[in-house]
């Protein structure tokens, strides 16, 4: 296939592999920002290969790990109202809320529909009048443009009887917030290349200013965090700290305009809570008043008390990169992904699920247990 | 060629005229209702000797070491690309039986039917039904219809339990599976999910990509005939996948297993709607293939020889058995990176990005 092949191919990889072990002279930690890139990381088995010196540190760039818990109990509770329907992309259903998953509100009869686009669920508004449809709006830069098209969409039919829930969140404050944390000691960045193709690169630039880190805008593929991470040591044995696009073939300076103005069209920035985080200022998107009758918080009062999260999880700590999941006690026996005891380990690309699907230590555990 | 003998299937099977065009609650009752719906065509279409009795159940003997198996059918929608709910339900327990190394003979066939089908979906599973137990050489020789209130099933429920002779050559058992042995695909991974995938509400995408449901068991004695008791384990991948049937073995024999990517055949198509849903190949539903764990030093000649068969020309050594990691599925990756394969926790779910 086209442009994915190209990225698999275990020659390049093998070339870029020596480059790095020729490159490299000391250890270095880097952090790759995006879940999408954690998966790739450990499905290909790239951990295993790099050499001991690059210290691979995993990012909060998971919108389901960090989608906080109490907006999960309020979509539950939106889920569980008699007329509405509540639309998700899948892998919100198996994160937990305090009480229960939308996967366990499902089972108990709630109308819940697992979609790919929110324009699908503007489709059901359309159809089903007599319902309220809300659609579950979460993700990073990535998914926001096409769920504000579905509220300019949803706006030009008309529609009464469509909103969404949403809690956007972005990647730049994010990498703010972490360089600003003493503990964390993160030297060179991979930036989420889809994030990228969205937003474009200028928002970069201030942060490798500021903070003198190597950032390198980088893809999913194999070869393309290989190179990625070349890209960054090659800035840190330098001495560099510049932003480079590894992703060129995606990722434009200004990225996609056309998307970006309709996000600005449906939505603002505002400081949102992360899951396992805190909350980081203008990290985050909400519907902006000229259409909050599309804003499923303001349509609806769901008052819903903040639940705690559960204290023996150091999702803080495992997404700011200061422990790696195995060395957390609870990895794999009382904290597996039927059964997560906090973020990281609820969606696949979250740090710990990572670990957890891809490498032995289940069997190991079981060994220990049996 | 299957898809031109089925049309000419359906027209040699028109469905008969009848009073009414949807079923309802009274033709589950047992009754006149009951009599009608099975009298209307039903027992002509699937007609045997055992069958034919009308008996309360079957009466036949059974000679020597024999298979049984059960299995259910709840699959949404039921009509999809390359079949629909009735061919899959008697491929399915056929399938089974011939992973047993048996040569499936008798069917049962029990139909949960949610009030509102229509005669002729009903119909059209019906002739599916004949058809496949035509294709695979078995009889349904015994039946049971019941009909539930709307809300209280989804649209048709199905459930088939068969029973087959063990093929004289065949001793298939997990425990025979030994350090050395090699593991076979019959054929590409991960058609089947995909199909179903690309025509469940909500998640439509334009493919031409049919299941692969089919019967296994002719190419499965004509294996066995040939390699008999070299061949050591066979597996039908459904739910959960390659991966999920490996990590089982793997788990259950305290061995280790290799995979390896490369190796694996997927289908193009598949792997672009694969990539695109967020879903691993490995842990998708299959249904017109099997695993076969056989011994490493007749593996290249089972190889060849499945190879002559129709639907298996993509069959591959994907992996073998070895003494490291015990009860671990270890696979290396296309770029040559190693990690363990796990075995699937709940449904696959799309991913949001």
């Amino acid at each position: 296939m086209k442009f994915l092949t190209e990225y698999r191919n275990p020659e390049v990889a093998q070339r870029y592999l020596e480059e790095i072990k020729k490159t490299v002279t000391r250890s270095w930690t880097i952090m790759e920002v995006c879940g999408g890139q954690t998966h790739s990381l450990v499905k290909n088995g790239i951990l295993n290969m790099l050499p001991k010196e690059i210290n691979m540190v995993h990012g909060p760039g998971c919108p389901v790990c960090v989608t906080p818990l109490n907006l999960i109990d309020k979509a539950v509770y939106l889920a569980e109202e008699k007329n509405v329907i509540l639309c998700s992309y899948g892998d919100m259903l198996r994160v937990p809320g305090s009480e229960k998953s939308l996967l366990e509100a499902k089972a108990n009869g709630a109308d819940i529909r697992i979609l790919y686009s929110p324009l699908e669920a503007v489709k059901i508004a359309e159809q089903i009048p007599e319902k309220q449809v809300v659609f579950f709006a979460v993700g990073f830069e990535t998914t926001a443009p096409a769920n504000a098209l579905s509220v300019v969409h949803a706006n030009r039919l008309g529609l009464k009887n469509y909103s969404i829930l949403a809690s956007h969140v972005l990647v730049p404050p994010a990498i703010e917030a972490l360089m600003s944390d003493d503990e964390c000691h993160i030297e060179g960045f991979l930036a989420a290349g889809h994030v990228c193709t969205i937003m474009g690169t200028q928002e970069y630039y201030p942060l490798v200013e500021k903070y003198k880190v190597p950032i390198v805008i980088t893809g999913f593929e194999p070869v393309d965090i290989l190179q990625g991470i070349l890209m960054t040591v090659q800035q840190l044995e330098n001495g560099e700290a510049k932003l480079e696009n590894q992703y060129a073939r995606m990722v434009r300076e200004n990225g996609n305009p056309k998307a970006i103005e309709t996000i600005y069209e449906v939505f603002d920035v505002t400081d949102r809570m992360w899951r396992g985080m805190d909350v980081i200022p203008k990290s985050g998107y909400q519907v902006k008043k000229q259409y909050e009758t599309f804003d499923a918080r303001k349509k609806f009062s769901v008052n819903i008390p903040e639940a705690p999260e559960n204290k023996e999880c150091i999702a803080g700590a495992i997404m700011k990169g200061i422990k790696k999941p195995f060395e957390c006690p609870n990895f794999g026996t009382k904290c597996k992904p039927e059964n997560p005891l906090g973020a990281p380990m609820v969606s696949s690309e979250g740090a710990c699920a990572a670990y957890y699907h891809f490498s032995d230590m289940v069997n190991k555990i079981e060994e220990i247990e049996a | 060629m299957q898809a031109s003998k089925k049309i000419k299937m359906q027209l040699s099977c028109p469905m008969p005229k009848l009073d009414f065009e949807v079923i309802t609650l009274g033709h589950g009752s047992g009754g006149l209702l009951t009599n009608r719906l099975l009298d209307s065509g039903v027992f002509d279409l699937l007609s045997n000797d055992l069958l034919d009795k009308r008996h309360d159940g079957a009466i036949f003997n059974l000679n020597g070491k024999t298979a049984f198996s059960t299995d259910s059918f709840v699959i949404s929608p039921i009509f999809f690309p390359g079949g629909n709910i009735g061919e899959l339900a008697i491929n399915g327990t056929v399938n089974d039986l011939a992973m047993c190394g048996a040569i499936p003979q008798f069917l049962s066939l029990g139909f949960i039917i949610e009030e509102g089908l229509t005669m002729k979906e009903f119909w059209e599973i019906l002739v599916s039904i004949k058809f496949a137990c035509e294709q695979a050489g078995v009889q349904i020789v015994t039946g049971d219809t019941k009909v539930v209130e709307r809300g209280k099933g989804d649209k048709i429920f199905i459930n088939t339990t068969g029973v087959g002779q063990v093929h004289p050559q065949a001793n298939i058992d997990i425990s025979n599976v030994k350090i050395g042995d090699k593991i076979i695909v019959s054929d590409n991974l991960a058609t089947h999910g995909i199909a179903i995938m690309s025509v469940r509400e909500g998640l439509e995408f334009e493919t031409t990509i049919e299941s692969d449901t089919r019967h296994l068991n002719h190419i499965v004695k004509e294996l066995l005939d040939e390699f008999g008791n070299n061949i050591h384990l066979l597996k039908d991948p459904t739910r959960g996948g390659v991966a999920t049937v490996l990590t089982e073995i793997a788990r259950d024999t305290k061995l280790g297993i290799d995979i390896s990517q490369k190796n694996i055949p997927v289908d193009e198509q598949v792997y672009g709607a694969c990539e695109i849903l967020g879903l691993d190949p490995l842990y998708v539903a299959n249904e017109g293939i099997f695993i076969a764990i056989v011994n490493g030093e007749v593996a290249d000649a089972f190889l060849q020889k499945i190879k002559t068969f129709d639907h298996c020309q993509n069959a591959a050594i994907i992996g073998g058995v070895v003494e490291d990691h015990p009860r671990q599925v270890v696979l290396t990756s296309g770029i040559g990176g190693k990690r363990v394969v796990n075995m699937l926790v709940g449904e696959q779910l799309p991913r949001i990005c």
